[in-house]
């Protein structure tokens, strides 16, 4: 790692004035140290935010839930509001990375981690993303990246908590000292690649990841995540699927249908939410909205096994929120 | 603040492996060798960076480096005074700085765990824990649940079952299943996979670490 001074803030207001010249925000600190022992990123000044009580925390409001940015994901997923209110959020967070991992990494930080593209980690490749003109993944190795909606980026969407966030219907809480307080939902705060290549989020380089807000699901919500991996553990998902549905005594008023490692932005699968909508969540309605959820795919020269690998992770994770089936052994853990 | 500098009998070292030709100890060169990389980059370190602007440090805002500055980081029950700079892992300030060569570093990367330490009791990696970061908090290591005279019980555990081989994903191991014993007396095979679940092994020595874990369990049980 390149030497930096390191800015320690005790207070929002602190670390916003702080949020200059190039300085890097360091929360957990578990993407960042990657990044700088990678070599792909040398600040000259970190911001450390680590150390702001008043941004831990799992909050229930009138309106749902509010988490502090810098909770950790082992105490999301411990949460007993949120194993048994928004499970999916839940399993999203306790099967991500390590359990050491999981005690450091914050969710504002899973949130924020950058592409896991092996191109773009390593410092010996300037790619497309990093204000090049060239992605080596199209023809170079690929079998880890996205199977649709990738324009010029293939990598994949590496938070798997954005995966549940992005079905629960959150927001995230974007502070500045300029502007005060806004709210993003994170449909809207990852941008597509083809927007600009450069950038992969709106929020702005004078802003902090504060909160993040979830609506209370309505009555009748029953939700689950499994994210599948070459190894039980460590691992990014090669496949994963956040389900959640509202059901009306045993029809499905409403599905939600929520992949990562798809493409380079969360997304969700209208397709496969028509195919649950209206009705009873079977065996066999839950294997038509994972085959509908591959419409459009376009694998890359080493990733077709994706298009296989889906709609069993979208099936058996409808199964298991439904409460039909249990957790997937061959999910990874 | 105790200004306690550790003794070498608090901080036994394994038996240095066969000395060279010259009387250096492989670790022993390998720690000078580091020591000498250490000074080349902090003289890097101030001619790269101005300090004009410490001056005006606003409220809410301690800067620290990137030359090195003091601190006191609480290990194993005992408050150790050392310089770090900002970027010192706690990994590389508990085995370059303090000697405590226990904790091991494989891939420095948090993907293997070898190198996990309890913060607050809680398992986390070493290398990607800054050591500013452990100031204020205790940080257990592999030196610190054992005396002289006696291992941990877990640790004679993983003596009797054989559970290891290489030995290097050992240190971590232990310290993983320390953390689960603490917080759950009585696990299952599938909790201690789970507490372990970051610990690589590629001796794939897993089946004894499991049966050691729940032997452990079960004579603490007795004793209690």
């Amino acid at each position: 790692m390149n030497s930096f001074t390191l800015a320690d803030c005790s207070t929002v207001e602190a670390a916003l004035s702080q949020l200059k010249d190039g300085a890097i925000v360091k929360a957990g600190g578990v993407d960042l140290l990657d990044r700088m022992k990678n070599g792909t990123d040398t600040p000259t000044r970190l911001v450390n935010i680590r150390n702001i009580s008043t941004l831990r925390g799992i909050h229930s409001t009138p309106q749902g839930l509010t988490i502090g940015a810098l909770t950790t994901l082992a105490e999301v997923a411990d949460d007993p509001t949120i194993r048994t209110q928004y499970t999916l959020l839940a399993d999203a967070c306790g099967h991500a990375a390590t359990p050491h991992i999981r005690n450091m990494a914050t969710l504002g930080g899973n949130l924020l981690q950058q592409l896991q593209c092996w191109y773009y980690r390593s410092a010996e490749f300037q790619c497309l993303r990093k204000g090049k003109e060239l992605c080596f993944a199209f023809s170079g190795l690929n079998q880890y990246h996205a199977i649709m909606d990738y324009g010029g980026c293939p990598s994949v969407a590496p938070s798997s908590g954005a995966v549940a966030l992005l079905a629960l219907d959150a927001s995230v809480e974007l502070t500045s000292a300029a502007k005060g307080k806004r709210i993003v939902t994170i449909r809207d705060f990852y941008l597509q690649p083809d927007a600009n290549p450069h950038r992969f989020h709106v929020m702005a380089a004078d802003e902090l990841l504060t909160a993040i807000h979830i609506p209370k699901p309505a009555p009748g919500t029953r939700s689950a995540y499994q994210k599948y991996g070459e190894k039980e553990s460590h691992d990014w998902a090669i496949a994963d699927a956040g389900i959640l549905l509202e059901m009306d005594s045993n029809l499905c008023r409403r599905a939600v249908v929520a992949m990562g490692a798809a493409s380079p932005v969360v997304r969700r699968s209208h397709e496969a939410e028509a195919a649950l909508t209206g009705k009873p969540i079977t065996h066999e309605t839950a294997r038509a909205a994972g085959q509908a959820s591959m419409t459009g795919a376009m694998p890359l020269s080493m990733n077709a096994y994706k298009v296989q690998l889906f709609p069993v992770a979208i099936y058996r994770t409808i199964l298991l929120a439904a409460g039909q089936m249990d957790r997937d052994p061959s999910a990874a853990g | 603040m105790s200004d306690h500098q550790p003794s070498q009998k608090e901080l036994p070292e394994a038996p240095s492996t066969a000395p060279t030709p010259a009387g250096i100890s492989r670790r022993g060169f390998l720690k000078g060798a580091g020591i000498t990389a250490a000074g080349t980059a902090l003289l890097e370190g101030v001619q790269g960076f101005s300090r004009e602007a410490v001056a005006s440090t606003p409220k809410g805002v301690k800067e620290f480096g990137p030359e090195p500055f003091p601190v006191t980081l609480h290990i194993n029950g005992k408050e150790h005074a050392l310089q770090i700079e900002p970027r010192t892992t706690l990994a590389d300030a508990l085995r370059i700085q303090l000697n405590m060569t226990g904790t091991k570093v494989s891939c420095d990367r948090g993907v293997c765990s070898s190198c996990t330490v309890l913060l607050d009791r809680m398992p986390v990696n070493s290398c990607m824990t800054l050591a500013i970061d452990a100031v204020g908090h205790h940080v257990t290591t592999i030196e610190g649940i054992s005396t002289d005279e006696q291992m941990h019980p877990l640790q004679a555990a993983f003596v009797r079952h054989d559970a290891m081989q290489c030995g290097f994903c050992t240190p971590g191991m232990v310290m993983s299943c320390v953390s689960l014993l603490e917080k759950n007396p009585h696990p299952t095979e599938a909790d201690v996979r789970y507490a372990v679940s970051g610990n690589l092994c590629r001796c794939g020595t897993y089946p004894k670490v499991f049966a050691a874990t729940l032997d452990a369990a079960s004579q603490l049980a007795r004793k209690a």
